[in-house]
């Protein structure tokens, strides 16, 4: 993929796994972390698992409305939506809802490879015409950002993800397919994220 | 007490804080009510599966919440049900304002109305249908309280004859 051109800036193509991986590194402070359907969360979960991670294995293009209701719920820890592309596109009205309630404790990333990749690598829109940062930024999401490159992007999450939200970054991504297989289990996963945020039964059956 | 009254009440004694809707004539009172109490939080969705996800997060995060839409909204959210809510074991509250019977015009909205219990019995989903001001508030409570308390979702569907249905729509019957 050759680099794309965005606000006059060169980005650089850039690898989801990694990305994820200095992402989770950064995470010091309990945040919730919501992984899209399909290789964002298969990466989310192969970066090593984390209590605050939650796998979707479904409903598509969700992610950032499960983010924004885990905010709404604990609005003093920073949560963040790990979204794709082709599952963004979906869902783009949440982009017009998270703008206006303004959540400060939310930030979105993007991992956007301009294709379908699960689904046998078909376009979507963001390979042409889409620009998914300046969507957010007309959505009220007006701190969005495009990552130029890698020491951008850690510089960009080297911030509390308790204040300044909402804000997007959107990154250009390959499209080598997610590294991991998330566990198919979706009672304990929701189970053992609630225990991570505080808020699931507890019980002896737990130790 | 209003019929939407007593239900925001019934909602307010579960703990249940976090309003996520589409608009709808119907649902107006039930809308207007919790935006005028600071107890309630409401967040109007731009769709109705997004709403959906909203107060599966929001529960995940303890924070308890009801999704109100209109048959035509309980149309988009089969996924969300069916990949969301149903397997992750998740308590929504949804509330269905119900259209399509009793003194429909748009013959849309009496299709789509036909989907809603099919899809909800295919899920194994419990549903009530509200039809009366003076047994809704026991409904109300005890099924929210079951929800919780079981991990399983529960479904209000509105009728017109609890509502009074949507009077722009009865204007339009011949």
């Amino acid at each position: 993929m050759a680099a794309p051109t965005i606000d006059a800036v060169e980005v650089k193509v850039l690898s989801r796994a990694d990305l994820t991986k200095r992402l989770v590194a950064k995470l010091t402070r309990d945040e919730a972390v919501v992984g899209g359907i399909g290789n964002t969360n298969f990466d989310l979960y192969a970066a090593g698992h984390r209590p605050q991670n939650f796998y979707m294995l479904g409903s598509m293009g969700l992610a950032c409305p499960i983010a924004l209701g885990v905010a709404l719920a604990q609005p003093e820890r920073g949560v963040i939506a790990l979204e794709g592309d082709g599952s963004i596109l979906m869902a783009l009205g949440c982009l017009a809802t998270i703008g206006m309630v303004k959540p400060r404790n939310l930030t979105i990333i993007i991992m956007d490879n301009g294709i379908y990749q699960i689904t046998g690598k078909q376009a979507a829109a963001t390979a042409g015409s889409t620009d998914i940062v300046a969507i957010a930024r007309g959505a009220g999401i007006s701190a969005s950002q495009w990552v130029r490159d890698e020491n951008h992007f850690e510089t960009l999450i080297a911030r509390r993800f308790d204040a300044g939200g909402p804000v997007l970054f959107a990154a250009k991504i390959d499209d080598k397919p997610g590294i991991g297989q998330t566990v198919r289990d979706p009672p304990l996963i929701r189970h053992r994220f609630m225990r991570g945020l505080g808020t699931g039964r507890t019980s002896a059956l737990d130790e | 007490m209003t019929w939407a009254d007593s239900f925001l009440h019934t909602l307010k004694a579960n703990d249940v804080r976090l309003i996520s809707y589409v608009p709808d004539n119907v649902l107006t009172p039930l809308i207007a009510g919790a935006a005028a109490d600071n107890y309630f939080i409401s967040v109007g969705a731009t769709r109705e599966d997004e709403a959906v996800g909203t107060v599966a997060g929001a529960y995940m995060g303890g924070l308890r919440g009801v999704v109100l839409m209109q048959t035509s909204g309980f149309a988009l959210i089969a996924n969300a049900l069916a990949s969301l809510i149903v397997p992750y074991q998740i308590p929504a509250i949804l509330v269905v304002s119900e259209r399509g019977t009793l003194g429909e015009f748009n013959v849309g909205q009496v299709m789509v109305s036909r989907t809603m219990r099919p899809t909800l019995d295919a899920l194994a989903m419990t549903h009530h249908t509200l039809t009366d001001e003076a047994t809704m508030p026991l409904i109300v409570d005890k099924s929210i309280k079951q929800a919780f308390t079981t991990q399983s979702p529960v479904v209000f569907i509105l009728s017109p004859l609890l509502t009074g249905g949507n009077p722009l729509a009865a204007a339009r019957l011949k």
